[in-house]
């Protein structure tokens, strides 16, 4: 909310500079975003009058328009539209300095000399306005030459931008910023002038009425009298700038004035339009409709789709039952004030801060009024605004009578909590002890009230701050109310200890070992997007997917459930870039929708988490996408089996899927099996081809993929662990046996290895080190050469314990199927 | 229609085709045929050429006719020309086969290349280890969440204002509006709180990584996805000075020992107290710039004492137990400690920015 700090003097008097009071509103928590300074540098502009506008050939945007300003005629080109000959209008002359260090000079247009310039509000800073020149004919009588400063009565002022709390409704009002500020500097705070009523009683001709008591809490009517509608003073329309709203009229902007300063949203109407006078609070019923304000029908009392939103709208009804306005929200367009009215009825009233949230929300449709009553509006402020409104109407129409005896009808109004609190509550929350005396002082400056309740207090809220709860919450509020006064900077520190180590857990600190793994091996790490498209996936066809109901962009509409469409992408523009050489890795999160989830996460869910809810589970995996130009399926296998190797996941077997994984390639792919758990811990192997020709990555270009599960990897019964023993090496020498074997290609290459390994004790280690096909062999087998590290235990090795040995080895193999290759 | 008519031989010569359309086996002769079958050099264009040698009257049925023979051959073209390419991309890919268990590992030689740690992932485990230090222990928590874990909880019931200080993703699961893409890492809390009341020790004393969305359009300061780390402590006398101090130790060990830290006050509805937490500005070091509009000080994140209302929402005795809770923005400590300009290069991974990070 915008302040000028010449309306908060209204109400305090302050001696601070801008830059303190900053601070000063930081501390209380009332943040300012930033500070404005108008009505400067403008004391060089005149009040002009426009003699002739001219066209200018060759030029339809600007035109020359020929002024006076005290000194004789003078040439300017001009490009505002929106003025006529006769019109007064501000003048910046040559030499003058505008707001922003803007120096005029004269300037040669299309030929002709500019002496100066014509300016806008908003170029003088003096408000948004930028819809052409500031005409002044409608704002004051002007004279020719007059400084605009002094034409308009302004004065250098200062605005703060304050960001307003959810919790804080009554800070957004000028007094309420007020209230806070003279309760930190300890100053008197000053009431604005109300009027009295002066005419016959409210009654005699007005009447209202509430049917929704829940809804509506209070419904306050008063009749003025006598009135013409016209511009308001000058200042008024300065602070209703300087507070970032238009001025309209003196009836709209004593209006806005009011909510502005007391936080009262309120609504004038026409009384010759409003059917017998007579206002009334009531649900709409299924099936009515309101136009709005801003031209849109809007059908009421419809559920929304929100949590527990059964679809209540309160409007308000004139005599006739004919619907006015989405009460607390929006007025229709029918019934507002015009340049002919006479008489209005004012309304200020209550309303139920969750309604009007949901009405609001349901509808689309914020305004000052529903963002005020959402949050909640004092319940008592009514009348008291209306005398304000009726005063400052009085600027400008004096003669207006106000009826006596406005019409005040009471619905449901909010409980006013009354909330424990003792020197212990304090100090147990804050940790230090504030005397409750100094407590109570802080908090009867902002008009809580507080009696001595035995050793404690008992405190009630002030009635404008319908934040503060009941109960222990409520004393939480107060306890903040405390320390915001007393000011947080002032609240000690102190380091909290326990006896419980911090630390990682084991999976976290394998998820850092992976990602370190990766990394030392050469990847990149990369961060692609979680939510993707349709046509991301298809390419995949990797079935249901989890949607997002209300994406930005339909590019962004489906959680992820692979990791190879983002990689693969962000690979691609690298490629694009001529960067492609490199290889990519992310560890992150998948979505499996529910329905086809091996394991929905079952969580908490609908209002007060009444119900069980079935989420998307969610998996970790570990992708590495190989796309340096050599690399392709043996590259990634080579960069898995290191992976499994540095963490110690000792037996694991790559063997052809029954269905290619998502992504890969269909003839290029293995699972990774842990040989002991029989646990799939992930797949390897080549990025799809489709999936890169989609990408429009180069033709032939091969890219190897890793895809591992990381929960499967944190998991030792399904990853097996190496050992933990640690084996002392033999003293004794080994052997050497190079063994090549003839096998059917169904036999695989690590069954015969794990095959020999098993075959002895004195097996150390087996490698396979050779894969041949060729003619000579036959078609459907392949031979393998493996290289058999043999070392004894207690003794070197005879030739006749090796042969023994290798025929172990031999037959061991054959078992499988793969006989020896002949030499 | 007349036996003079060049349409004469029509469905012969339709049939006639589809039958070399069946008999072509091979993708590439059936593509080489194209032109001649279904294309510009086929018969029925040659037909169609001729059509205006017809009378008047008979050429709107004439030419129906050779639409619907064309329309035949062309169909039967189609359904070959896509068995076919399956046949053929099935059979390439059988070429291309590759036996992965007989991979020699040892004799795969691959270029040595330096690798590079992501940088907010080591951002996030920078800050981790600053709080492990501090005694806090690291928790993870899911990415889709219900409504009851992400906001009401958290006291932020349905339809609440406050609510308005999330955009929201919603996940389209179950009743409108359930389920949504966290917003923050908060829900973590609830998570642990209940675990812990669950194991009857409510005690709690650790940091909640993760990634975070609200539904905001991507800009130079904003991604719709970031990272936030979020702290909880629930114990025994635990105060808003302890608060306080934690993150005062925190700002200094990440940060440095010249840059500090002061609360004010703010309103989160999960806290009461609420304060947002700010920083001495790196860039100017607190003698006013433009990063800090020439205040000294950079907004942080949020904090502030567990609100009764979410203790109770969990069943945690307010009377005998109490806490704080902290979050902040861990993109937002890898921009500043990097100057990062336009936080879009976080995902757009590219290697020249990527390899910068080491
Ligand atoms: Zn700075």
């Amino acid at each position: 909310m915008k302040i000028p700090l010449s309306w908060l003097r209204d109400f305090i008097d302050i001696s601070e500079s801008p830059e303190q009071l900053r601070e000063v509103f930081d501390d209380l928590g009332l943040v300012v975003e930033g500070v404005e300074y108008t009505g400067q540098d403008i004391d060089a502009v005149l009040v002009a009058k426009v003699l002739e506008i001219h066209p200018i050939e060759g030029a339809d945007r600007i035109r020359r328009v020929v002024i006076e300003a005290g000194e004789g005629p003078l040439e300017i080109v001009c490009g505002a539209m929106n003025f006529v000959e006769g019109n007064h209008v501000p003048f910046a002359p040559v030499g003058a300095v505008l707001p922003g260090d803007f120096a005029i000079a004269k300037r040669v247009m299309k030929g002709i000399t500019s002496n100066g310039m014509l300016c806008s509000a908003r170029e003088l800073r003096l408000n948004e306005d930028h819809g052409g020149l500031y005409v002044l004919d409608e704002l004051i009588t002007p004279v020719i030459g007059q400084p605009l400063v002094e034409a308009l009565g302004i004065t250098p002022d200062v605005i703060f931008d304050i960001s307003v709390e959810g919790n804080r409704p009554d800070a957004w009002s000028v007094e309420g910023v007020a209230r806070d500020l003279a309760a930190r500097l300890g100053r008197p705070i000053k009431s604005p002038v109300l009027a009295t009523t002066n005419g016959p009683s409210t009654g005699e001709v007005a009447r209202a009425s509430i049917t929704a008591p829940n809804e509506c809490g209070r419904l306050t009517v008063s009749i003025i009298e006598n009135i013409v509608v016209k511009p308001s003073p000058t200042w008024i329309q300065q602070r209703l700038s300087g507070a970032g709203m238009r001025p309209i009229s003196n009836v709209v902007d004593a209006s806005n004035y009011v909510m502005l300063e007391l936080g009262q949203p309120n609504h004038p109407y026409d009384a010759s339009k409003v059917a017998g006078k007579t206002l009334g609070v009531r649900h709409a019923v299924p099936g009515e409709s309101i136009k709005t304000l801003d031209g849109v029908v809007r059908e009421l009392a419809r559920p929304g789709r929100g949590l527990g939103d059964s679809g209540v709208d309160v409007v308000i009804v004139d005599g006739d039952d004919t619907i006015l306005g989405l009460a607390g929200v929006m007025g229709g367009d029918d019934s507002g004030v015009s340049d002919s009215t006479t008489e209005v009825l004012f309304e200020a009233a209550f309303f139920d801060p969750m309604t009007i949230a949901r009405s609001s929300k349901r509808h689309g449709l914020r305004s000052e009024a529903s963002a005020r009553f959402e949050r909640g509006v004092d319940p008592e402020l009514a009348l008291r605004a209306t005398a304000r409104f009726v005063e400052i109407l009085k600027q400008s129409c004096p003669e207006i009578i106000w009826r006596s005896e406005p019409i005040d009808v009471r619905g449901q109004l909010p409980r006013v909590p009354e909330i424990s609190l003792s020197a212990f509550d304090i100090e147990r929350s804050l940790g230090v002890s504030i005397p409750l005396d100094e407590a109570t002082r802080l908090l009867t400056a902002i008009q809580f009230s507080v009696k001595l309740d035995g050793e404690g207090l008992l405190v009630s809220p002030a009635t404008a701050r319908l934040d503060v709860r009941e109960g222990a919450a409520g004393r939480a509020d107060v306890i903040e109310e405390i320390a915001r006064l007393y000011s947080y900077q002032r609240l000690p520190r102190r380091v909290p200890t326990w006896a419980e180590p911090g630390g990682l857990s084991k999976t976290q600190r394998l998820r850092r070992q992976l990602r370190d793994v990766v990394v030392d091996f050469g990847a990149a790490e990369a961060w692609t997007p979680t939510l993707g498209s349709d046509a991301d996936f298809e390419l995949l066809d990797s079935g249901e997917r989890v949607r997002i109901t209300n994406p930005l962009a339909s590019e962004e509409s489906v959680l992820r459930n692979t990791l190879v469409t983002g990689l693969a992408r962000a690979w691609a523009r690298n490629v694009e870039r001529g960067t492609g050489d490199l290889i990519l890795s992310e560890l992150g999160n998948v979505f499996i929708h529910p329905k086809v989830a091996k394991a929905p996460r079952a969580t908490k869910g609908g209002v007060a988490g009444s119900v069980t809810l079935e989420l998307p589970e969610e998996r970790e995996r570990l992708a590495v996408l190989l796309g340096r130009e050599e690399d392709d399926a043996r590259t990634a296998v080579a960069f898995a089996v290191g992976i499994f190797n540095r963490l110690g996941v000792a037996n694991v077997v790559l063997r052809t899927p029954e269905q290619t994984p998502n992504g890969f390639h269909p003839t290029r792919v293995a699972e990774a099996i842990d040989r002991q758990s029989g646990s799939v811990l992930g797949f390897v192997g080549e990025v799809s081809p489709m999936l890169l020709a989609a990408l429009e990555a180069p033709e032939g270009r091969r890219v190897g993929y890793v895809d591992l599960d990381f929960e499967a990897l944190a998991d030792e019964s399904r990853a097996t662990r190496q050992a933990t023993e640690a084996k002392i090496p033999s003293k004794f020498p080994s052997a050497l046996l190079d063994l090549a074997f003839v096998a059917p290609d169904s036999v695989h290459a690590d069954d015969i290895r794990s095959a020999l390994q098993l075959a002895s004790d004195e097996v150390e280690a087996v490698s396979l080190f050779d894969v041949y096909r060729g003619t000579s062999l036959g078609e459907g087998v392949r031979s393998l050469a493996y290289s058999v590290r043999l070392t004894p235990r207690d003794s070197t090795f005879s030739d006749t314990q090796i042969a023994k040995i290798r025929e172990l080895l031999v037959d061991s193999a054959r078992h499988l199927g793969a006989e020896l290759r002949a030499q | 229609m007349s036996d003079s008519s060049p349409l004469a031989n029509l469905d012969s010569q339709r049939d006639e085709l589809i039958r070399q359309i069946n008999e072509i086996s091979d993708f590439a002769v059936l593509r080489e045929q194209e032109p001649l079958l279904v294309g510009k050099r086929s018969l029925l264009t040659t037909l169609q050429r001729t059509l205006g040698q017809i009378a008047e009257n008979e050429r709107k049925e004439a030419g129906a006719l050779l639409q619907g023979a064309r329309r035949l051959v062309e169909d039967r073209f189609n359904e070959r020309f896509a068995e076919l390419e399956m046949v053929e991309r099935a059979a390439k890919l059988e070429a291309d086969r590759l036996d992965l268990g007989d991979v020699v590992v040892s004799a795969v030689r691959v270029p040595v290349t330096v690798g590079h740690p992501n940088l907010v992932a080591s951002t996030q485990r920078e800050l981790e280890d600053v709080f492990v230090g501090m005694g806090f222990s690291v928790a993870d928590g899911p990415e889709v969440e219900s409504d009851w874990y992400n906001f009401e909880a958290l006291n932020i019931p349905p339809a609440h204002p406050a609510r308005g200080m999330w955009d929201t993703f919603y996940v389209d699961l179950g009743e409108p509006e359930t389920v949504v893409l966290r917003t923050h890492t908060s829900p973590t809390q609830i998570h642990l709180m209940e675990a812990a009341v669950k194991l009857g020790d409510p005690r709690v004393h650790a940091v909640m990584p993760g990634r975070c969305f609200r539904r905001d359009t991507p800009d130079a300061r904003h991604l719709a996805a970031f990272h936030q780390i979020e702290g909880l402590v629930v114990d025994r006398g635990i105060t808003f000075a302890d608060l306080a101090g934690v993150i005062e130790t925190f700002t200094r060990a990440y940060f440095g020992p010249t840059i500090s830290s002061r609360l004010r006050p703010a309103f989160f509805p999960f806290t009461e107290p609420s304060a947002e937490f700010e920083i001495t500005c790196t860039i100017c070091q607190g003698d006013g710039c433009r990063t800090c509009s020439q205040t000294g000080w950079i907004e942080l994140g949020g904090c502030g004492m567990l609100d009764p209302a979410v203790l109770e929402a969990v069943g945690i005795d307010g009377s005998e137990w109490s806490g704080f809770a902290f979050g902040f923005g861990i993109d937002r400590c890898a921009q500043m400690r990097h100057q990062i300009a336009d936080m879009r290069a976080l995902i757009e991974n590219d290697a020249r920015f990527l390899r910068q990070f080491s």
